[in-house]
């Protein structure tokens, strides 16, 4: 589970003339809870769309080897990128364990599709666990709290064995103690994985990033370490008001 | 989760029972023959409930694949009623006209057979296909499956050399071989519709105990979902859909010889809105709810349907507004309401998940 890096290089998505995403190259490798942020409609979800073959875009996605633009979404998924939405979309009616058995049954024969399960898998166990939701197997997802929804999704990724985990806004609504609970099994997550996060939240960023790229205008405006893009001139500039709560706190 | 199959399983047993065993005992030849009918239109109504209730596709047109297997049955028992010479009804329009070439083949009672299973595949599976691949859905995917069952039936109607028109085929003597006048092979035919009837039930009871059943869902709910899971959602649909469409043509084929009679009339728009009229009075998602309900609206339509024609229409529209405002699960959801187990597992709410519809507009 070493090696493979996602390298992303001069991606370019335009809607209908509109440039959403100009000409932006980042990577992120194993290791490192890598996150992407910026203002409302600097291009940050675009960039994930674009990445899972949602959106149509030029330029190139690498994950190791294999290019991943103009591919199919589900063959990409294949390839190992999962990734979550903004809204947790989970299948409300299904329970966690049915949830997680079909993140699961990416990797199994069709023709098995037609047997009932019979136990449950050892990697749906290991999810639940490091998720916390091992007291939820049988709840339906749609009575889940909503942080509890989202870290089905995260459990989901683990299942279906994502080598690449793109979180879109995976606090967005969440308590103070559910960010941190989410940040440290990022932290977790990302030893054996690559994780990038899309995020508006600020704090979250700060107390769990390891690398940062800003984007602005579909463009990337810096990039580093927390601290050196905390620094950034540009940055302040850009998140006027905002600038304060960047570097204080 | 791991009870609730076996409870189902112990339910078509009694079904079985009930139909295979009771019903030939306390029903007059004349009832039998009509519970035959609805058991043919259950047989379909089966197959809705697993492409519609549990798939999520409003398959509006099952006339089409009823009648394929339908008029491949009718074809053939015409040509076995008829013998060597051409059937009855071409003569009357031309006495010297040669049998249509695609009727020859009808004459063989195994190439019949393998139609009525390959012809629903075949045109299901393209259809399906073409259909799912380019992501037609909703609405779109309802209004098209509609407009094939009015297209067929005009198409019949007006080919009235080659499939007998608006008057249909029809004055079958013989069923393989079997006198169809005789009571005794009238009953047999009874019971191998009600036999595939159970059939049917049992495979859609694997279906959905299955993790195909559950992909089914998640797929329903949230197709763009399943996306990201690493499958194609096409293809899980088109799976539901074929089956479904196998299972109409069935129910078609096994009508003919019960019915002694095929139109336009029974496959065209009006026909194919009241197989879903059951589906959706019984409980489309429910594994029994489909086939109780064709089986109701059928001896509604015989009984009440005759004695007060006018009415009958009034009764089924109204009930049908009944059942939507009140039970959107249908009246297989009724015990369920009472016990409160509803209120467990949020089936109240009706299919499509917000996150989906979301999910349609980031791709927009």
């Amino acid at each position: 589970m070493t090696g493979a890096s996602l390298v992303v290089t001069d991606l370019r998505v335009e809607f209908s003339g509109f440039v959403a995403v100009g000409g932006v190259s980042f990577d992120a490798h194993p290791g490192e809870v890598r996150f992407l942020i910026g203002p409302n409609g600097a291009g940050k979800t675009t960039c994930i769309d674009a990445v899972t073959g949602l959106t149509k875009a030029t330029g190139s996605a690498r994950l190791g080897e294999t290019e991943l633009l103009g591919k199919q979404v589900h063959k990409i998924v294949r390839l190992g990128i999962g990734r979550t939405f903004q809204t947790a979309s989970v299948f409300d009616e299904l329970t966690v364990l049915q949830n997680l058995d079909i993140a699961a049954g990416l990797h199994r024969r069709s023709v098995s599709l037609l047997r009932a399960r019979r136990g449950i898998d050892p990697s749906i166990e290991r999810a639940l666990e490091e998720t916390g939701l091992t007291g939820e197997l049988t709840t339906p997802a749609g009575v889940l709290s909503h942080g509890q929804k989202q870290w089905l999704e995260i459990a989901m990724l683990l299942v279906q064995d994502a080598k690449v985990l793109l979180l879109d806004e995976p606090v967005a609504g969440m308590s103070q103690d559910e960010r941190t609970a989410t940040g440290e099994l990022l932290q977790r997550i990302a030893a054996r994985r690559i994780v990038l996060v899309v995020e508006h939240d600020m704090d979250f960023m700060r107390r769990f990033a390891t690398r940062v790229t800003v984007l602005h205008q579909g463009r990337v405006l810096s990039q580093g370490t927390v601290a050196e893009v905390q620094a950034d001139p540009q940055v302040q500039e850009v998140y006027l008001g905002t600038a304060d709560a960047i570097t204080e706190g | 989760m791991t009870k609730k199959p076996w409870i189902s399983l112990g339910g078509i047993g009694v079904f079985a029972v009930l139909l295979l065993a009771v019903a030939p005992l306390v029903l007059t030849d004349h009832w039998l023959n009509n519970l035959g009918k609805y058991c043919c239109w259950a047989i379909a109504a089966v197959g809705i409930g697993l492409a519609w209730g549990r798939g999520g596709m409003l398959v509006m047109g099952q006339g089409v694949f009823f009648a394929l297997g339908a008029y491949s049955m009718a074809m053939h028992l015409t040509l076995e009623t008829a013998g060597d010479r051409i059937p009855g009804f071409m003569v009357l329009y031309d006495p010297l006209a040669p049998l249509p070439v695609f009727w020859e083949p009808f004459r063989s009672a195994g190439f019949t057979l393998l139609a009525i299973v390959l012809l629903p595949v075949i045109v299901a599976g393209a259809l399906g296909y073409a259909l799912f691949k380019r992501r037609v859905k909703g609405a779109y995917f309802a209004i098209l499956s509609q407009a094939l069952a009015v297209a067929l039936a005009v198409l019949i109607s007006s080919t009235i050399r080659e499939t007998g028109g608006d008057t249909g085929l029809s004055d079958f003597k013989y069923f393989f071989g079997f006198v169809l006048n005789d009571p005794a092979n009238r009953q047999m035919v009874y019971l191998i519709a009600a036999g595939l009837l159970i059939v049917c039930l049992l495979a859609v009871w694997q279906f959905y105990r299955s993790r195909f059943g559950e992909l089914l869902i998640a797929t329903r709910d949230a197709e763009e979902r399943v996306r990201f899971l690493g499958y194609d959602p096409a293809n899980v649909k088109l799976v539901a859909f074929v089956v479904s469409a196998l299972m109409a043509s069935i129910g078609g084929a096994l009508f003919v010889p019960i019915v002694g009679i095929i139109t336009p009339a029974e496959i065209g728009a009006a026909a194919s809105i009241l197989m879903i009229a059951g589906v959706a009075l019984g409980g489309r998602a429910s594994l029994f709810g489909p086939a109780l309900g064709a089986i109701a609206v059928g001896w509604g339509q015989s009984s009440l349907g005759s004695t007060w024609p006018d009415g009958w229409t009034y009764i089924l529209g109204l009930l049908f507004i009944v059942v939507i405002l009140f039970l959107p699960n249908g009246l297989s959801s009724l015990p369920a309401r009472f016990t409160g187990r509803a209120r467990r597992t949020p089936v109240e709410q009706p299919t499509p998940a917000i996150a989906a519809a979301e999910l349609e507009e980031v791709r927009s």
